[in-house]
């Protein structure tokens, strides 16, 4: 009787779900401490409501993309943290001593690694980036659909609040990033960690989907009159290449997902060894998605160096026009290499030529973007300040990466090296060298624009170094293992294979950029508490080109007090240049109202997230409804915007540029 | 026709087309969402091609499918998406009643058709060939499942339009959402045609 009543309303949720050693309650309590820590501050602060009505209601993309980057860098210490741990136990863990993770735990901490810092880290940071400059760079007040964009980031929050959850009760994956059946099917995972992995990226996918349209609306219905697509900034036309990737890719994902937790809740079979399932269909699907996800995150980076590269040399940007193109090269290009991520499934010779010769030639839409950053920088006056320190590690960085990719793009070569730490040192080289560090370059370039003071200048290029070298020193060792042998997820290895000092330095090498990531958060406090030294007055710190510098710092909510004029590229250099003043009369302007509902549908869906891994059925229904209830809620509601007067926005503005301070 | 100032109807002209641009914004954004549905379906159909003769000593699709069952199903989410079109023209021509008529034939024909669909799952089911059986099983049950889950989707969006409309009236902003469910509706449409060709129709003849 009791068990029948616990197993209604707790589903498989029992004590044995609490971590089961010192090391996990450790993490779990780290995990619990941050929220209780944060809501003890509010309620000391008496901040609750302050929170409330200018950040969780907020349709504001650059209060979004605010919160968006707070969550991604948050997630990037735990991802950091996940790290500490996998390098102290390789350094370790050699011959008779085991280290200080048992091989499962390790599994679930570098499974953890990698799905937190692709889909809350990466991503978060680049739907951040959309948020805060694509609607000022088109020269819109906002974005095409504000109450989606706002729900969008509430589902990747529930997303990210799933992962962590499962620190505390129950486990996480043990199957590596991508989970490939049969190991992540309910035979041979039969705890609910492959569970947590497949909701919480279901709902943050989602999440990314709808926030995937928008801005492909965003961009092609609401530039500002007279910017027609050739004379956007780069950055947007990356934008626009990512959004065409994540509408047609993440559906692939969704799917994906959805097919492997039927397999595992509900027995079908797709991807089981018996029944008629086929396994390498799972790996197919989901590198179907997985390699247009890797441009997803690489366009908007190559757009921020485009855009850094261009202000800090202070000249145009060279080959505009072949720089459209190689993104639109790179966006159709990227669907037809998938298969080089499984060389060895044994699809035959003529398959694997044809996506070997495919993966060869995206390596030249690629190049022709490295020499077109380059010949700008070719007799321009350059500024060493640090997002160009970012541009300069990043061309070395992912000069060296690209080409172990083209190495691994050669199937015979791949034989040898697929799943070896040759190919973890590859793809960290593209996705720290690449996306992350032009991260960081956008964060330095842009920070003025959102905050209204800039970073400190001399913490920024340390933290420059820290990760440059410890980058170097933490993954060239990574190549000459995978030459060795040393395979990717591991844990434990013989003494004789003389690999310890490899890792040693490897272990080193992830400390420095730890000290990096230590001067990094220096910086924002440091900044922050002496931003009385650094305020960005002009709206314009560093001369440049597009139309967000034409605004005030902070940016009002409004964004543009009056519609920007734009004839050519580089509209507010070109504005600047020859001195144009804009005369004409203050509009009445639409702004979105707060609403709470984008935030209560993702709760619904975190709330279904939890309840499907557990089992817990009446949880399920009651988050579906929530969800489905709001939505019907909000659709009915026909008056979502309020007005604010043109002289309001007349006052405002005058207030605003007439430099006053904050 | 009394005399109105330049500045007056400038100002009328800007309004009027900031509201087509936006009606235009979210029937594009629609489009666009409606694309990756597509894809979405397509991944589906995907699988099911791949899976459809990993039938592991389990029924074929011959011994399962009849084709008649079939076409009556067809043939009640077609008239339904003629009834739909019917709505919206009378939506344009802000004839509340007629609109309310059309979407109450259009919602019973979409039950019609979920109730025959429920109705041939639970006797496969029912025979002891569920999704549970094979490969092939779990790939028909999930593609035309998932275009069922889409109709009950649908239905429900469809009733609360209803609700909406005989509420509010016509108004600019229902016309819009009459519009995109229409648009959703007949895509289900389409995905049904190639639901029943390559599932049904190549099943039973054997391609």
């Amino acid at each position: 009787m009791m068990h029948v009543f616990a197993n209604f309303w707790l589903g498989k949720l029992n004590l044995q779900a609490l971590p089961p050693n010192a090391i996990q309650w450790f993490g779990a309590l780290l995990m619990i401490s941050v929220p209780i820590g944060l809501a003890v501050f509010l309620t000391v602060t008496k901040r609750w409501k302050w929170l409330y009505k200018e950040w969780l209601t907020t349709q504001d993309p650059k209060k979004i993309g605010v919160m968006y980057i707070i969550v991604a860098v948050a997630m990037l210490l735990r991802g950091a943290a996940d790290v500490a741990l996998i390098k102290t136990q390789q350094s370790i863990s050699v011959g008779h001593s085991m280290g200080i993770l048992s091989s499962s735990h390790f599994q679930q901490i570098v499974t953890a690694h990698g799905t937190i810092m692709i889909f809350f880290v990466a991503m978060g940071l680049m739907f951040g980036l959309f948020n805060l400059i694509v609607p000022l760079q088109i020269g819109a007040r906002d974005v095409a659909f504000p109450f989606l964009n706002a729900t969008s980031f509430w589902l990747f929050f529930s997303g990210m609040v799933l992962v962590n959850l499962s620190l505390i009760l129950g486990d996480f994956a043990a199957t590596g990033w991508l989970a490939y059946p049969p190991l992540s099917e309910l035979r041979y995972s039969p705890t609910v960690g492959v569970d947590y992995w497949i909701w919480s990226l279901e709902i943050a996918g989602v999440g990314s989907l709808l926030s995937g349209i928008n801005f492909l609306v965003t961009i092609l219905k609401m530039r500002v009159k007279g910017m027609n697509l050739m004379k956007m900034p780069m950055f947007c036309w990356s934008v626009l290449g990512s959004t065409l990737l994540i509408a047609f890719a993440f559906p692939i994902l969704t799917v994906c997902l959805t097919l492997l937790a039927l397999d595992r809740d509900i027995g079908t079979h797709f991807f089981t060894a018996g029944g008629g399932g086929n396994m390498m269909m799972y790996v197919n699907l989901i590198w179907a998605w997985g390699h247009p996800e890797v441009y997803i995150l690489v366009l908007p980076a190559f757009g921020v160096y485009s855009e850094v590269v261009a202000t800090f040399s202070r000249k145009r940007l060279f080959g505009y026009t072949s720089m459209v193109w190689a993104i639109m090269a790179i966006v159709l290009l990227s669907f037809i290499v998938w298969l080089h991520h499984f060389f060895t499934m044994g699809a035959g010779s003529d398959v694997n030529a044809f996506f070997g010769i495919m993966t060869m030639i995206i390596a030249i839409p690629t190049g022709v973007k490295i020499f077109n950053w380059l010949f700008t920088m070719y007799r321009g006056k350059i500024r060493l300040e640090s997002p160009m320190l970012w541009f300069i590690g990043f061309v070395v960085l992912f000069t060296i990466g690209g080409m172990a990719g083209v190495m691994m793009a050669v199937p015979p070569i791949d034989f040898q090296l697929h799943n070896s730490l040759f190919l973890i040192a590859h793809f960290h080289m593209m996705i720290v060298g690449g996306v992350l560090f032009a991260d960081f370059a956008a964060i330095t370039y842009w920070f003025p624009k959102i905050f209204g003071f800039r970073l400190n200048e001399r913490l920024g290029r340390i933290a420059f170094w820290c990760w440059l070298i410890g980058f170097l020193l933490s993954f060239i060792p990574l190549y000459i293992l995978g030459f060795m042998g040393a395979t990717r997820r591991l844990d434990h290895y013989a003494a004789g294979l003389g690999w310890q000092q490899l890792f040693i330095v490897s272990a080193i090498g992830a400390a420095v950029i730890g000290i990096g990531v230590g001067v990094q958060i220096l910086q924002l406090v440091y900044s922050y508490f002496s931003r009385r030294n650094n305020l960005d007055l002009s709206g314009d710190p560093w001369d440049g080109r597009s139309l967000e510098w034409s605004t005030p710092s902070p940016v009002p909510f409004y964004n543009f007090a009056k519609t920007p004029h734009v004839t050519e590229r580089d509209a507010f250099w070109v504005a600047k240049r020859h001195n144009l003043k804009d005369t004409r009369p203050y509009e009445d302007i639409e702004i979105p109202k707060n609403t709470p509902l984008a935030m209560i549908i993702a709760a619904g869906a975190l709330a279904f997230g939890f309840a499907v891994v557990w089992h817990i059925w009446w949880l399920a229904v009651i988050g579906l409804l929530t969800s489905v209830v709001s939505l019907i809620v909000r659709s009915m509601d026909e008056h979502t915007e309020r007005i604010i007067k043109a002289e309001e926005i007349e006052r405002l503005d005058k207030l605003y540029s007439g430099g006053l301070s904050r | 026709m009394s005399e109105i100032s330049p500045a007056l109807r400038l100002a009328r002209t800007n309004k009027l087309i900031a509201k087509y641009d936006k009606e235009s914004k979210t029937i594009f954004g629609f489009w666009v969402y409606l694309m990756t549905d597509c894809v979405l379906f397509a991944s589906l159909f995907a699988t099911f091609a791949v899976l459809r003769h990993n039938t592991f000593g389990g029924p074929t699709a011959a011994d399962l499918f009849s084709l008649p069952y079939v076409l009556a199903e067809t043939l009640a989410l077609l008239t339904s998406s003629f009834t739909c079109g019917l709505a919206v023209l009378s939506a344009q021509q802000r004839h509340k009643n007629r609109v309310v008529f059309w979407f109450a034939v259009t919602f019973l024909l979409g039950a019609t058709f979920l109730a025959l669909e429920i109705n041939e799952f639970h006797k496969f089911v029912a025979m002891g060939d569920s999704w549970r059986r094979s490969g092939f099983l779990s790939s028909y049950f999930t593609l035309v499942g998932t275009h069922g889950l889409h109709i009950t989707i649908g239905l429900l969006w469809m009733a609360v339009m209803v609700a909406f409309v005989i509420k509010r009236g016509i108004t600019d902003g229902t016309l819009k959402r009459i519009r995109m469910l229409s648009l959703f509706w007949h895509f289900l449409d389409v995905v049904w045609i190639f639901i029943f060709t390559i599932v049904y129709l190549f099943g039973v003849i054997k391609v």
